[in-house]
């Protein structure tokens, strides 16, 4: 039979996906054994949203980018209806999936994230079964930690370790906890995965509770993920429904709930400590460790807390068993690692690569290259507590420990590409504003530190940079690492001590020539209109907030650059490209 | 439970008003000053209402690098007010967030519940114009919102 599957995770729904749903809805009627619409979650190739993919009975599939509900009809009219594939729309999916490998995005783009029923034909809940069917908690331990799965959402610590803790821990009640608060800017995994794939996270979970012996757990979620919340709500209730979480679960005498909690907007959450102090309803303000959570976390109990992608490996490794997972990756880092694919990259999106693949592998054979065609300049990796690691280092390999001997991290999985048009003292800024704003106010350091921090670099974008000010920087940056107590005063210097390390031309550019290298800095650029292709349509006077253009009508305009506030709306206004900067 | 009833309030209200706070503080039996002390901490929360439509305007890392800095600019000069506030007709919120998880559409914008990606300060300039417009006309059904921009085909 045919099929005709729109992606609607969030970004396919951002970029119009509903409107192109309900057009192909209204030319397909439902009827026997008649082509069958449905719905998916995140594809992948987000660039290329919305997309819709139509599986030809015979297994031919073919997946047309950029549709609207106008391409739809065509769609329809010459490939449903007559098989023609309208060659112009359809996207080459080779090269961007040749390198990757799926486990945790098994299902993600590939089954309606509404059906249990589909869930279930690829597999789903039989990893569970498995496990209360056969297996002992010891065991189900140790394979997780024979698989060599560390935590992917950040620190990589050992699952296997974590779970054996937590089930040492002496105490009848305990909780697992899943961190869906995925609150890095320039990441989106786990948004897909809970979105596209919401079950196998709560199977991972189910598995991890029968491990270490909890009866209840929560999912936490932030609040910014309307539409992963939806799916969550609807997930937990069918699998209650079906009898694959609640009380007794398939016969077993296991009993296991899961509640959902909506995160109310703080970064810091993402701390373990932070979010359960934010679960019992508090400020989500971090505390000292030890003792750790596997010992005494939510309320006082023994809680595990994981990763969503974490947990949605878990149903894979226990069905494929330890060997298969280990034969992906590197010595110390194993299976695969998904990816937020972003900035100026040709193919921006969601991908899952095998560890150990390079990060040049990453950006030029999977996300084809830059936009612009020119050489990536860097790659920030782990958000606001990783780094931005320079061209010259694209041949590491996405493993733990050889990241972190960058500066940078792992992290949750965020890759924002950089070319020659952003400036790296800027994006320094930029992350360390984010940081700043989002400091618990907790440790000195942290709160006062970020902010000095913040306004040297201030200073230095707006050309007021004093010599002097990297090394002030540095040492600032050092002493907030070693007096923060958790994870985002321990981490907020890096974007600023890897800019520093690997582009100190740039904020020595700053500094001393008050110039900026990308042209991103307005305070340091000049502005002028480029005569030949200034029609003198007048619309830049219109916008300029200092009065600085002067021209007659159809004539070429000038920029007075002694009134000229470089606040760059000129720029943005002009249709013709006739402002330049320098 | 705090936090579900902060929740529940700024459902009902849009906001948090202050009876509201009274009311959790006496049923949870968690001081006045606590609860302010958890409202304030929470970017969610809100201690004003806000106008009718929440303009939420991306800066997250592959917005702030496809130019986000230019749309808050743009936004800022339609709606004649800084970031946090409302237009003074009670029509727009306009806020800024730090990641709205749509990278790939990078530099996206949400208005209410409907995100629009690939932005530039034109199209966020018409974009608002045409919610204002439709909020001086009469009433119409959903359906007639302004079409996803990132939906127009690419070059």
């Amino acid at each position: 039979m045919q099929h005709v599957v729109v992606g609607l995770g969030s970004c396919g729904l951002a970029a119009g996906g509903q409107a192109v749903y309900d057009r192909l809805a209204a030319l397909l009627p439902v009827q026997p054994n008649g082509t069958l619409l449905q719905q998916t979650g995140c594809i992948g190739l987000c660039y290329r949203e919305v997309l819709v993919e139509v599986r030809d009975g015979g297994g031919r599939r073919t997946l047309y980018g950029e549709v609207t509900p106008e391409r739809a009809e065509r769609i329809v009219a010459e490939h449903v209806r007559q098989g023609r594939i309208v060659a112009e729309w359809a996207v080459d999916t080779d090269e961007a999936f040749r390198k990757q490998r799926r486990i945790v995005l098994r299902n993600c783009g590939a089954i309606d994230p509404a059906s249990l029923e589909e869930y279930r034909a690829r597999d789903g809940y039989r990893a569970l079964e498995r496990v209360l069917a056969a297996m002992s908690p010891a065991q189900v331990i140790e394979v997780i930690a024979d698989s060599g799965l560390r935590g992917r959402g950040g620190a990589g610590f050992p699952t296997g370790t974590k779970w054996r803790l937590a089930r040492a821990a002496k105490d009848p009640v305990k909780y697992i906890i899943c961190n869906g608060d995925e609150g890095d800017p320039g990441a989106f995994m786990d948004r897909s995965v809970l979105e596209g794939d919401p079950h196998s996270v709560l199977e991972g979970m189910a598995i991890a509770a029968y491990a270490i012996g909890a009866s209840a757990g929560y999912l936490y979620v932030r609040a910014e993920y309307p539409e992963a919340v939806r799916r969550l709500r609807q997930a937990i209730a069918q699998a209650e429904q079906a009898g694959h979480l609640g009380s007794n679960i398939l016969g077993k005498g296991f009993s296991f709930r899961v509640a959902l909690k909506e995160g109310a907007g703080a970064f810091v959450c993402g701390e373990e400590t932070a979010l359960i102090a934010s679960i019992e309803g508090k400020r989500g303000m971090p505390r000292v460790r030890p003792p750790f959570p596997v010992e005494a976390g939510l309320w006082g109990h023994p809680t595990c807390i994981n990763n969503v992608e974490t947990f949605a490996n878990v149903p894979w490794i226990i069905l494929h068993g330890a060997e298969a997972f280990k034969a992906y990756g590197t010595a110390g880092s194993k299976g695969t690692k998904v990816f937020a694919l972003a900035g100026k990259v040709r193919r921006g999106g969601l991908v899952e690569v095998p560890m150990g693949i390079t990060i040049n592998e990453v950006i030029s054979d999977i996300g084809g290259g830059t936009t612009s065609g020119r050489p990536f300049k860097a790659v920030q990796m782990g958000g606001p507590s990783g780094g931005c690691l320079p061209a010259s280092l694209g041949e590491t390999p996405i493993d733990y420990e050889q990241l972190a001997a960058t500066g940078a991290i792992m992290g949750s999985g965020g890759m924002v590409v950089m070319d020659d048009s952003t400036c790296m003292v800027d994006v320094a800024r930029f992350f360390l504003s984010f940081t700043q704003n989002e400091s618990c106010g907790k440790c000195t350091f942290c709160r006062v530190g970020t902010k000095r921090m913040l306004e040297i670099l201030e200073r230095i974008c707006a050309g007021q940079g004093r010599e002097g000010d990297t090394a002030l920087l540095a040492e600032l940056g050092e002493q907030i690492k070693v007096s923060s107590l958790c994870g985002l005063g321990q981490t907020a210097p890096n974007p600023v001590l890897t800019t520093l390390r690997y582009f100190q031309d740039e904020y020595q550019a700053h500094i001393l020539d008050r110039r900026c290298p990308a042209k991103v800095c307005l305070p340091l650029l000049q502005f002028w209109i480029e005569p030949e292709r200034c029609n003198g349509c007048g619309l830049c006077v219109t916008v300029c907030a200092a009065g600085a253009i002067q021209g007659e009508r159809k004539q070429p305009h000038r920029i007075d650059p002694a009134a000229c506030v470089k606040c760059a709306r000129c720029l943005a206004e002009c249709r013709q490209g006739a402002i330049e900067k320098r | 439970m705090l936090i579900p009833l902060l929740q529940a309030a700024q459902d009902s209200f849009g906001y948090i008003p202050p009876p509201a706070v009274e009311q959790i503080a006496q049923v949870t039996g968690i001081p006045a000053s606590e609860v302010y002390g958890v409202i304030t901490f929470y970017k969610q929360f809100r201690l004003k209402p806000v106008g009718r439509h929440l303009v939420r305007l991306c800066k997250g890392t592959a917005c702030h690098v496809q130019g986000a800095e230019m749309l808050v600019q743009a936004a800022g000069d339609e709606l004649k007010v800084v970031p946090d506030e409302t237009t003074e007709d009670g029509l727009f919120t306009f806020t800024i967030v730090a990641c709205l998880g749509c990278c790939s559409l990078a530099p996206v914008l949400m208005v209410d519940d409907r995100t629009y990606g690939k932005m530039t300060p034109q199209k966020v300039r018409r974009l608002l114009r045409q919610y204002r417009q439709r909020a001086g006309a009469p009433a119409q059904p959903a359906a007639a919102q302004p079409a996803a921009v990132a939906a127009e085909p690419q070059p």
